[in-house]
């Protein structure tokens, strides 16, 4: 009965969704208020019934009503309460299910805090919205059901992917799928402001907040994954430039763009085309993704279901939303104006570079993660586009966006003199190159440990700089300053304490198999590992083998570690259980490999500098996305 | 010729690959056990346990093993089309009773009707984990030879059967 409600919500959902893609709009059109004032309470009643739908998913889970087919593949009553919850977002009907609630989340946020928006203009905005819906909620009912019955019922489920029964794995879909959709936030305002032919300095400020809240999700989102990759998979990679990764970080690069794009539009009123056109493709990115995840049109790690009427289906929304929006961008976009003017030097022109080169390195992203798509499609054989490519083309994409970073801030707008710029960071840009080379000489002379440590050292110190003139000139104390320009500070030295905490990982670590008896010492990264012991343990739903190792450095005890190979009872599915001893300057990290004799493993052994400084830096970076929407000039008044 | 329209037409040609790459089919991913020799195993069979299967005493002939349980829904899907080829075909098919307990396999095959002649009964899946299975149901055309020329993920159908098994193994035989 209950997965029955939620199915006839979602319907209802549906039909709401349907009067608010089409009725406010028309109203808007026309000029008639009251076809206008649709637009708000249609989304209070999308977000009731769609959240009636989750929550009716959920109880089926948490009830183990192995009659839902859905429920049936993923969940298993041994399974623990909690992953029971998450597991509702674990495969792909639930997922799009959270996906639709997130939308309706943001909506409704749109809906309460834009009250002293032009009516017309929140009618736009909420109107392309609710297409939006119309067309997730048609997808999900129409060929992804989450509330399909199993008919006869099962008598217990498949269980949950054990990859997925991790705290990571429960708030990486939900956090990324924020950001993926709070670009529709952005897309909304943009495809709005086409409409009603007002793009301006206001339409950049509405949506400034709304689209550093999306990046901010984003970034989050995309550090869980990273993290939860590094410590889960358990060979202490961090980032695998997976085809889903991929879809993740395109519109993270472009969003990027994007909120630095903004803010030319908004202060400067220029670059208006550039910037809704960013909007765009921004959003196209995050439903691009969705599509390659869910059509299985690549296969990935991540792939879950592969049902090419799934592909078909995506593929022709995205045909409308994107085509349409781009039509709608060749057709208004050349009646936008140029807005201010600026010279060569500026700030503007430091914040374009940026755009363009954050756009290169998205596309460059995009090549290496379709071109295997395309070949296969055009029947030129079936390749595979690795690592090696996207770290030798983005690599030297980023070498001068990190140079640019640091100068920008100090470049005034509209016409700037490079002497005067030159004058005030030639220190800054000797001790830069000065450390980049101390420091790969005392650790390990190579081209890339000097290019990487120059340039944090040298965004580092710039923003680091920049913030103690601010504080001379009389801006009194540092928490006084506006939250926008802190939130740029915290943004840029994350970005530098990541580039460090790459450069030294990839630089510096070490790594080392081996195949360890009892008793057996390793040395690696200057300390010994001693494989004292091996014992079988018991888990909730695991039976697993424990070893110990004790680390010692100079005779003296730094850890001891215990790593884990676990075998899941239901999937009967092995997992590595890597130890992992963290610390400000270097992770030990220890998996267990496969057993070769009764007291002999092959054991994988490795000495990561700095890593802990890459989560650092994400989240710094999406802390600054915070500090930034939430200065007072966006502070909007709820009624 | 506007030049707005140039994201339009890039995403057009994006339009168009996408939906090539949509009629590609994922599931055709080249095994890499396709070509090798199949693992070898030694199970003791579902409904008599004191005795056993392995894939020695199939040498000299092409054979299927069926990877199939209780538990898979698919698997029902898939039965009518293996009890229609065991009928109508002269077909050693040899069942991989997969993670699942003697019991309900047992009774699985007394309610449907057996397709096989043997099923082995691989309790904890580790046979399953040789041949790389991560679905059930899957398919292996095992040669003369005991090496493995076809891998089918996922339900047989009629038409998979008609099309592709039947032709492959009509081929292996002559061989």
């Amino acid at each position: 009965m209950i997965p029955e409600i939620g199915n006839f919500s979602l319907m209802l959902a549906l039909c709401l969704a349907l009067i608010q893609g089409i009725v406010p709009i028309v109203g808007a059109a026309r000029g008639n208020q009251r076809l206008m004032q649709l637009a708000r309470p249609t989304a209070a009643g999308q977000f009731l019934f769609v959240s009636l739908a989750f929550g009716c998913l959920v109880y089926a889970f948490v009830t183990n009503d192995f009659s839902v087919a859905y429920v049936e593949t993923n969940s298993n009553s041994t399974l623990p309460l909690h992953y029971r919850v998450a597991a509702t977002w674990g495969g792909h009907e639930g997922s799009l299910l959270l996906w639709v609630e997130m939308l309706v989340l943001w909506m409704n946020a749109v809906a309460l805090f834009s009250r002293q928006l032009p009516s017309a203009m929140v009618a736009r905005v909420l109107g392309v919205m609710g297409l939006i819906s119309v067309g997730f909620l048609s997808f999900l009912l129409f060929t992804s059901n989450p509330f399909a019955r199993l008919l006869p019922a099962a008598i217990n489920g498949h269980d949950l992917n054990p990859l997925l029964q991790d705290i990571g794995m429960i708030i990486h879909p939900p956090l990324l799928y924020m950001g993926y959709v709070g670009f529709s936030v952005a897309f909304s305002f943009a495809l709005a402001a086409l409409m009603g032919g007002q793009l301006d300095a206001s339409w950049a400020r509405w949506s400034r907040p709304w689209t550093l809240l999306a990046w901010m999700f984003l970034t989050l989102g995309i550090f869980v994954g990273s993290f939860w990759a590094y410590y889960e998979l358990g060979w202490g990679g961090w980032w695998f430039w997976d085809a889903v990764e991929n879809a993740s970080f395109m519109p993270w690069l472009v969003g990027t763009a994007l909120i630095h794009s903004l803010a030319v539009t908004e202060k400067r009123d220029s670059f208006k085309n550039w910037t809704v056109l960013l909007a765009i493709i921004v959003f196209s990115l995050s439903l691009l993704g969705t599509f390659l995840v869910r059509s299985g049109v690549l296969t990935s790690v991540h792939a879950f279901a592969t049902d090419p009427r799934r592909g078909l289906f995506i593929l022709v929304f995205l045909g409308i939303v994107i085509g349409g929006a781009l039509m709608l961008y060749a057709w208004r976009a050349p009646q936008v104006g140029l807005g201010g003017r600026f010279s060569l030097f500026s700030r503007e022109t430091m914040l374009l570079l940026n755009n363009v080169m954050l756009l290169a390195a998205a596309g460059t992203v995009f090549l290496g993660t379709l071109y295997p798509l395309f070949l296969d499609a055009l029947n030129l054989g079936k390749i595979s586009v690795g690592p090696p490519y996207f770290e030798a083309v983005f690599v030297p994409l980023m070498t001068p966006v990190l140079l640019l970073m640091a100068i920008g801030p100090f470049v005034r707008w509209k016409e700037a003199s490079l002497k005067e710029v030159w004058l005030r960071l030639r220190w800054i840009a000797l001790v830069a190159v000065l450390s980049g080379i101390g420091l790969a000489l005392t650790l390990k002379f190579s081209m890339l440990m000097t290019v990487g440590i120059t340039l944090a050292a040298w965004v580092l110190l710039a923003t680091v700089f920049h913030v103690a003139q601010q504080l001379r000139n009389g801006a009194g104390k540092l928490l006084s300053l506006p939250r926008s320009f802190l939130g740029m500070v915290a943004a840029h030295i994350g970005i530098a304490i990541f580039v460090i905490g790459v450069t030294l990982v990839k630089g510096h670590e070490v790594v080392q198999d081996a195949n360890m008896h009892l008793g057996d010492k390793a040395t690696v990264g200057g300390m010994d590992f001693r494989f004292i012991d091996m014992k079988k343990i018991h888990g909730p739903n695991y039976e697993a083998a424990q070893g110990t190792f004790v680390v010692t450095r100079h005779s003296v005890e730094v850890a001891v570690m215990k790593p884990e190979k676990r075998l899941f009872t239901v999937q009967q599915m092995p997992m590595t259980e890597a130890a992992i001893d963290r610390g400000l300057t270097r992770d030990l990290y220890v998996s267990l490999g496969d057993q070769t004799s009764a007291n002999s493993w092959v054991v994988r052994i490795q000495h990561k500098p700095f890593v802990s400084w890459i989560w650092g830096g994400c989240l710094l970076m999406a802390l600054g996305g915070l500090l930034a929407a939430s200065d007072r000039r966006y502070r909007l008044k709820k009624l | 010729m506007n030049r707005f329209l140039i994201p339009f037409a890039l995403f057009i040609f994006l339009l168009i690959m996408l939906g090539l790459g949509l009629r590609l089919n994922p599931h055709e991913v080249p095994s890499p056990l396709i070509g090798k020799p199949a693992p070898g195993f030694q199970l003791s069979q579902l409904q008599a346990p004191d005795k056993f299967i392995t894939p020695q005493e199939l040498k000299g002939q092409v054979w299927l093993l069926n990877v199939w349980a209780s538990w898979c829904v698919s698997c029902r899907l898939e039965h009518a089309a293996l009890m229609d080829l065991a009928s109508q075909h002269r077909v050693t098919m040899i069942g991989l009773n997969y993670k699942d307990t003697r019991l309900n396999g047992i009774n699985a095959l007394r309610e449907l009707g057996n397709p096989y002649q043997v099923s082995g009964f691989d309790e904890n899946g580790r046979v399953g984990v040789d041949f790389g299975v991560y679905g059930v149901p899957e398919t292996f055309v095992i040669d003369k030879t005991g090496v493995i020329r076809y891998k089918q993920i996922g339900p047989l159908t009629a038409e998979v059967i008609t099309e592709k098994l039947l032709p492959l193994i009509k081929e292996l035989n002559r061989a």
